[in-house]
């Protein structure tokens, strides 16, 4: 059914459909309409989950460890520096191989203190073992939370996910949503059924700490279920797609981009920018394509190198820095294309909720042809004298 | 034996760890003095004394640390450490 | 013996002899029973309990952080809760995730009321990581962050009085024991678990290793710790005291002198006024708390 809702209630909706038993969240700007929705659905009987009502975020994620691994199904979201408090956490769970799933309502990280949308939290904990799914709309961001649920709960992945969405761009933003019954998200997600759970029928002990005689393989088994988790995102994805007509089985998605002479890489909101350029480009002549990411962890390498494989030159937009290096989605898609002589430029841009609009994907554009590359875009030289 | 996922082991397997061949001192049991009390069954970090049918002392030598505490606490004073020969 | 331990605690564990910290573990898993989850925070207890692939619980068990075990209990009951569990948990913490790195994730479970046991084993400093200063430290020990020296006498800050904060959040039950004393730390423990709502028992664990005494001393200091008047065995009952374990009075010299961490105040040479400021701590304990039993003439 088409609704016109907000990007936060969209999702929060999304959830409440999920079923969760256990939802542990803190506020934080601006993931707020969604733990606000979720306590007013769970207040008037909509939602039934415990909800607890933390006093940090790093309880929030250490509540929902705790409640996945006694075996329910558990909720949180965050942004920011709730994400950055989380830390710890976060590959807490990932190498306790706790299928725990957050949405991320993406936000600069402080300092200085910015409550407006980039993607820093998120990439920043690229190397914490969790899935990281991107969105472009709001659409995206609701199908990709049933998406997460029945990927993370498969017993070959048992994993933690992020779906992360742009910060006021699309949590505060209304957009027309194809909604799904609870009847149709039954059929696709079905009770948690944990590998393994606290249980005095069945005791467990979880959580030993391991010498060096068994780090590795620990950490060996956790990058080969990541990695893994692609062809379960792919046949979930399929099937989401056969079920209710959106197809996710790809993790990287080509617009316009065949017979592309430049390609931007871009993830999230940005996408939806980068599109309509795209198709004023067009009109014009150039041959400007766009490859999408909507799976950033697992990395697509190999779609990657495939879907880039014709073009002349790639054009990476980076909502976050790797401070003292580069943008960390245009190192990764410089060492997918590793080998191949297709020149990679980086472009860090739209940092701190600074706005992105066509003239500017143009611009770059223009300076990725004319083979000026990893640079800060758009820099205020006014500010900086 | 398969890695347990998520770092996890089943109980029992400490058992795997003999920590008797710490021991310098071994605890002699003086049934003949002992009022089977228990004592040193319930002050024992290890949980390494047993009891007979009669409730008295049976301790499990390939997990007594010899720590001392069952001759020290013992109020019939039965317990006596005795140094051991390697 | 049929091949396994006594109780809900297997041997073969890596605590030292004579530790303090497994013997309250026995002691606390003999109370609490089979139908319990423990959670454990980084420490002793779960470091000499479960090196991969060994582990010494018999109950279920999990370990997540150093500060968090309150929060991953919270979890764990609201779960429980949904999915109509019987079972009860329990959160057993050393006084350093408990005192300090946990205060933030343990007053939040408390404030909210969770239906579980906290039980802090404290052994008043950071044994595991090598013996440093903890808000549990008493005036005056030595560690290895607060060591006695030329211009120190040690800790010189007071120990924090953690019962009597949650009791503040309105814990039902909050008690203090020993491993000097098990059947009464049994009961305790007992009492905190069925006692609806979040419930705190704080146990003495004289620790040979980081205080500097004989294993097979542990219940011997325990009990001296009591009896000068330095430790206090009470139960509260929604905020109010209700219980106190009474002694005849013994002077600190006689627990101080028995431990190479309170050394420092014996040689050189007798430091009398600093052993009087501890007497004064004792004094002031025993008239909190009313622990004098007056002899009659």
């Amino acid at each position: 059914m088409m609704e016109i809702m907000e990007g936060s209630h969209a999702v929060a909706h999304a959830v409440k459909q999920c079923r969760p038993q256990v939802i542990a969240a803190y506020p934080i700007t601006p993931q707020t309409h969604i733990v606000e929705s979720l306590a007013d659905m769970v207040a008037n009987c909509e939602l039934d989950a415990e909800y607890i009502t933390v006093e940090s975020e790093f309880s929030a994620l250490s509540a929902c460890l705790g409640a996945s691994a006694a075996g329910s199904r558990v909720y949180s979201a965050t942004t920011s520096q709730g994400l950055a408090l989380m830390f710890e956490v976060c590959f807490n769970c990932a190498g306790m191989r706790l299928p725990v799933l957050m949405s991320i309502v993406n936000r600069a990280l402080g300092a200085p203190l910015s409550i407006w949308n980039d993607q820093q939290d998120s990439i920043s904990l690229r190397d914490s073992g969790w899935l990281q799914l991107y969105a472009e709309d709001n659409q995206e961001a609701t199908d990709l939370h049933y998406l997460a649920y029945r990927v993370i709960e498969d017993h070959r992945v048992l994993l933690p996910a992020f779906v992360c969405f742009d910060g006021y761009i699309l949590s505060h933003t209304y957009e027309p949503i194809d909604t799904l019954t609870q009847e149709q998200v039954d059929s696709y997600l079905p009770p948690f059924k944990p590998y393994q759970r606290l249980d005095s029928t069945d005791p467990i002990s979880f959580g030993l700490f391991a010498s060096p005689d068994y780090y590795m393989e620990f950490r060996y088994d956790t990058d080969r279920a990541l990695k893994g988790a692609a062809g379960v995102i792919s046949a979930a994805g399929k099937e989401f797609g056969e079920l209710f007509g959106r197809d996710y089985q790809d993790l990287v998605e080509g617009y316009r981009l065949d017979d592309a002479d430049c390609a931007i890489v871009a993830m999230g909101s940005l996408c939806g920018t980068v599109k309509d350029a795209i198709d004023e480009m067009r009109d014009e002549g150039r041959k400007v394509g766009l490859l999408k990411i909507r799976c950033f962890r697992p990395f697509p390498a190999r779609e990657v190198r495939k879907a880039l494989a014709g073009v002349s030159r790639v054009a990476v937009l980076d909502k976050n820095v790797s401070l003292g290096a580069k943008g960390a989605v245009a190192l990764e898609v410089r060492d997918a294309l590793y080998g191949e002589q297709i020149p990679v430029l980086g472009y860090i841009i739209a940092l701190g909720g600074r706005d992105v609009r066509k003239k500017d994907i143009r611009q770059v554009v223009e300076m990725a042809e004319a083979g000026k590359g990893d640079l800060f875009y758009g820099l205020r030289e006014e500010v900086l004298q | 034996m398969a890695l347990g996922t998520g770092c996890t082991a089943r109980p029992g397997r400490s058992r795997e760890n003999r920590t008797g061949s710490w021991r310098t001192f071994r605890p002699e049991f003086a049934h003949d003095k002992c009022t089977a009390c228990g004592m040193c069954r319930q002050v024992c970090p290890e949980g390494c004394i047993g009891e007979d049918e009669e409730g008295l002392p049976v301790p499990d030598y390939n997990y007594c640390k010899g720590c001392g505490l069952c001759a020290e606490e013992c109020p019939a004073e039965a317990i006596e450490m005795k140094k051991e020969e390697k | 013996m049929n091949g396994e331990s006594c109780g809900l605690f297997e041997y073969g564990h890596r605590a030292c002899a004579g530790c303090a910290a497994a013997l309250a573990a026995r002691t606390i898993l003999d109370a609490a029973g089979k139908e319990t989850i423990v959670v454990s925070s980084t420490g002793c207890m779960e470091v000499f309990s479960t090196p991969y692939p060994e582990t010494a619980w018999k109950v279920p068990w999990i370990h997540s952080l150093f500060e968090n075990n309150s929060a991953v209990a919270s979890g764990i009951e609201a779960a429980l809760k949904k999915q109509g569990r019987k079972e009860k948990v329990i959160a057993i913490g050393g006084d350093g995730a408990t005192f300090d790195i946990g205060m933030l994730c343990l007053s939040g479970a408390f404030e909210r009321g969770h239906d579980f046991t906290y039980v802090c084993y404290d052994n008043e400093a950071y044994m595991n990581t090598g013996i440093q200063r903890s808000g549990a430290t008493p005036y005056s020990a030595s560690t290895t962050t607060s060591p006695a020296g030329r211009c120190s006498i040690g800790n010189p800050l007071p120990k924090k009085d953690l019962p009597a904060i949650l009791a503040a959040h309105g814990a039902p039950y909050v008690a203090t024991a020993s491993i000097a004393y098990l059947p009464d730390l049994k009961k305790k423990v007992e009492r905190a678990m069925q006692t609806k709502g979040p419930c705190y028992v704080q146990v003495h664990a004289p620790c040979c290793t980081g205080w500097g005494f004989e294993g097979e001393k542990t219940m011997a200091i325990g009990k001296l710790a009591i009896e000068t008047g330095l430790w206090v065995n009470f139960e509260m009952e929604d905020g109010k005291v209700t219980r106190v374990k009474k002694v005849v009075r013994k002077p600190v010299e006689e627990y101080l002198g028995e431990q190479r961490r309170f050394r420092h105040l014996f040689r050189p040479k007798k430091n009398e006024a600093e052993i009087a400021k501890i007497q004064a701590i004792a004094d002031r304990n025993a008239e909190r708390f009313g622990i004098d039993i007056k002899l009659k003439k």
